[in-house]
């Protein structure tokens, strides 16, 4: 089945340099629904009003980091529960992305990155994004 | 040398404090003018060690290295920012210009402009790094921090401020880029050379 790239994305992280370096690149793969947030709380926040396709986090965030989201969204009853969510990091210890896994990540990106393996993985998560 | 001579006093209190507590521990009638002997070196060591961390200027870690150096690395992730955010900025700029191209041209002003947006993650990655030394940099205030307030800090802080004149030559004017604010600016230099003429 296509993929519906007029579905929202939400991304989340603290950094403003980061979030239009990934807004850019979903931009020229063809997303251009993006949201962005710049902490897992203002993040939550997002997932409650709006109906997402796919959220991209970074890990280290205050005050709730993306493991926290993560595990918050899955834990939820909300119909957020199962949303794709990708882990954006520079936490590239072993530890991270068992714990990530664990907590119900749908794929991990180490930083830095580029479009090829942002595209790689949402298409492991979403389906072919050609 | 300076390890071996510290070695040496640390061994010395330990045996000091050890023959301190034998005597007191063997016998009753022990010898008041030997414990005062034994407690007098004792007490001449702490002190000579006091006045070796007095002379390294642990005060001027405290407040002027390492307040100097989480500033400039504060400096170093603002101004990277600023960089990067216009970088980018001038890349949308680009994209957008291009919007109207197709074929060929349009592929390799948006590849190009993918590059660049890709490479600009640096900035992220060099951001955390810097956050991590910083963090670092606190620790070790704070340790100092402690260590001198358990040797006194306000001796300590006197001394360095007698102590740290800084260089007196030309090497006193090499002090790398200002923090922002900290310099004057290109017009203030203007005004000021112009003053010489």
């Amino acid at each position: 089945m296509a993929v519906d790239k007029n579905m929202n994305v939400l991304i989340v992280d603290d950094y403003q340099t980061m979030l239009r370096i990934i807004k850019n690149l979903l931009k020229q793969l063809g997303f251009n629904n993006v949201d962005e947030a710049t902490n897992g709380q203002l993040a939550l926040e997002s997932l409650k009003k709006k109906k997402y396709g796919l959220v991209i986090s970074d890990w280290n965030m205050e005050p709730m980091t993306g493991l926290e989201l993560l595990k918050t969204v899955r834990a939820s009853n909300d119909e957020f529960k199962a949303v794709p969510f990708i882990m954006i990091t520079a936490e590239s210890k072993t530890e991270n992305v068992v714990a990530a896994k664990q907590a119900g990540v749908n794929n991990y990106i180490v930083k830095p990155f580029n479009a090829e393996t942002l595209k790689t993985k949402i298409s492991s998560v979403l389906g072919d994004i050609g | 040398m300076a390890e071996t001579s510290n070695a040496y006093k640390r061994d010395q209190v330990v045996q000091i404090i050890s023959s301190v507590i034998n005597k007191v521990g063997a016998s009753e009638t022990i010898s008041r003018d030997l414990l005062y002997r034994e407690l007098r070196d004792l007490h001449q060591i702490i002190e000579d060690a006091r006045r070796e961390i007095g002379l390294s200027r642990p005060g001027e870690i405290k407040h002027k290295h390492i307040p100097s150096a989480t500033d400039e690395l504060d400096a170093v992730v603002a101004a990277t920012a600023e960089a990067t955010g216009t970088i980018m900025d001038c890349c949308e700029a680009i994209e957008n210009a291009a919007a109207g191209l197709e074929g060929e041209q349009a592929k390799s002003i948006t590849d190009a402009t993918m590059k660049i947006f890709e490479a600009c993650s640096f900035q992220d990655i060099t951001g955390q790094r810097i956050t991590k030394v910083v963090k670092t940099l606190k620790d070790i205030d704070a340790k100092v921090d402690s260590l001198l307030s358990l040797l006194g800090a306000d001796k300590f802080s006197a001394e360095d401020e007698s102590a740290s004149t800084g260089p007196q030559d030309d090497s006193a004017l090499l002090n790398g880029p200002q923090l922002p604010g900290a310099g004057i600016s290109q017009a203030d230099i203007d005004k000021l050379l112009a003053e010489f003429d």
